[in-house]
């Protein structure tokens, strides 16, 4: 691997600090699964990785009925599913946090990570999407929010300026009656990256039978991943039906852009996106209904 | 060169101090630096399992994590499973169902059903299945693998 120095940052401004400092020479570390694959394989360049696990602010993770969750930039994907209250408050997370990789892939990964990584094809950015979240970052002059739709600008770039970190990511408290599910297509069961992936919420009015609001998001068929918020806006008001699933279905199949690669034909992809985003639907209006 | 770096940490149980480069990773460290040559380099991407050890109880690949990294925390490899009575019931289920050919995969695939058992100890097949879905084999065809550890799953049952 290439030589770096390594430094673990004990404080957000410490972090801060050495970012601004060392500019793009900087390479943030959580789980490393990502980064050090790319340090390897000469795909990023650094002269000084800045592990940032020893920062308590980024190892926060904390749920409450009436504040939300809010995920520390640290937190790997396991200490997410292990949380009982937020497994049962969190489903559509869920769903995303234990498919990234494998068992051993999901004791250091982090969610932060795979914001930060910025693939087109992440699993958790179209759950965290679906799911309203916001993103907390820090710079040298304070702290600032950035919703997670407008995070990843470009394959594998943020909008986190020279010197900005992560912090955390916090997810409003789920709406009563409220479902959000996610899912990817990959060609084997587990352990791969995702041909197209597909989250979506749904608010239901008090008798369960009317869309109150939705929100569907793709990932792999554009360069970043898609908030499709037309798609979810067509079903405000409409009664719960077969039929008005598949026209917002439709409506975000019409907004992928996806690429023709080794994983999936660009025609195999419009396809999946209509049926990955139905089924997400389906799944959200069965949790928003209390089913699992 | 970036300078070494002095690490105390806990490997199979006793303290160990090694000097690394940053750039090592944990693997490079446990094999190069440590004579701990039980985890094998496969991938050294996070695919395939092979380098699976322990790091605060927790399965990782050690391919993707720095040297430097465990600093403070508690490693288990494949030296550390085995007592100073015998082999783990995963190793002796491995050898009598065997679950190997060429045996490069094993120290990993051993590993990672320890952590599995030591979660889970009644598994299902399909949860076995699914915890060993990052570890992969190209002799066996996993069947044997699968039975292994099943079977090792009897046997620690009764011991707890």
């Amino acid at each position: 691997m290439q030589d770096f120095d390594y430094v673990s940052a004990k404080t957000l401004k410490e972090a801060v600090s050495l970012l601004k400092r060392h500019g793009d020479q900087a390479c943030v570390l959580s789980g490393g699964t990502d980064l050090l694959v790319q340090l390897r394989e000469g795909r990023r360049k650094a002269r000084l990785v800045v592990d940032i696990k020893g920062i308590p602010q980024l190892n926060h993770l904390s749920y409450a009925k009436t504040k939300g969750l809010t995920l520390g930039a640290a937190v790997p994907c396991c200490q997410i599913y292990e949380d009982k209250a937020i497994a049962k408050a969190y489903p559509g997370l869920i769903d995303a946090v234990s498919l990234v990789g494998g068992i051993q892939i999901q004791g250091r990964a982090t969610v932060g990570g795979n914001l930060c990584n910025a693939s087109p094809a992440a699993d958790t950015i179209p759950a965290l999407i679906a799911l309203g979240a916001v993103c907390t970052v820090a710079g040298a002059k304070g702290t600032r929010k950035v919703r997670v739709e407008d995070f990843c600008v470009a394959p594998g770039r943020t909008a986190l300026k020279k010197g900005e970190l992560l912090v955390s990511i916090h997810l409003p408290p789920p709406k009563p009656r409220s479902g959000a599910y996610f899912l990817r297509f990959i060609p084997r069961n587990e352990m791969d990256i995702a041909v197209v992936n597909a989250g979506a919420s749904v608010v239901l009015d008090a008798r369960k039978q009317t869309f109150v609001s939705a929100r569907i998001a793709l990932g792999a068929v554009a360069p970043t991943p898609l908030f499709v918020p037309q798609a979810g806006e067509a079903l405000v008001g409409k009664s719960i039906s077969d039929g008005a699933i598949s026209e917002a279905a439709e409506i975000a199949k019409a907004a992928a852009r996806p690429i023709s690669d080794m994983r999936g034909g660009a025609e195999q992809r419009r396809h999946l996106c209509g049926v990955l985003a139905r089924r997400a639907l389906q799944g959200a209006i069965q949790r928003a209904k209390g089913g699992n | 060169m970036s300078k070494k770096v002095h690490v105390q940490t806990r490997i199979n149980g006793e303290e160990v101090e090694f000097l690394c480069e940053p750039r090592q990773s944990l693997l490079e460290v446990l094999r190069d630096e440590l004579g701990l040559t039980g985890s094998k380099e496969g991938c050294n991407n996070g695919n395939c399992g092979a380098c699976n050890v322990l790091l605060n109880g927790r399965l990782v690949n050690a391919c993707l994590v720095l040297g430097v990294e465990v600093q403070g925390r508690e490693v288990t490899t494949i030296e550390g499973i085995a007592s100073p009575e015998g082999l783990h019931p995963l190793q002796q289920k491995f050898l009598e169902h065997a679950a190997l050919q060429c045996g490069v995969c094993t120290p990993g695939f051993i590993v990672s059903s320890k952590a599995l058992l030591d979660k889970n100890p009644h598994p299902t097949e399909g949860q076995v299945r699914h915890w060993l879905a990052g570890n992969l084999c190209r002799c066996t065809g996993y069947d044997k693998i699968v039975r292994a550890v099943l079977d090792a799953a009897t046997v620690t049952k009764k011991k707890r």
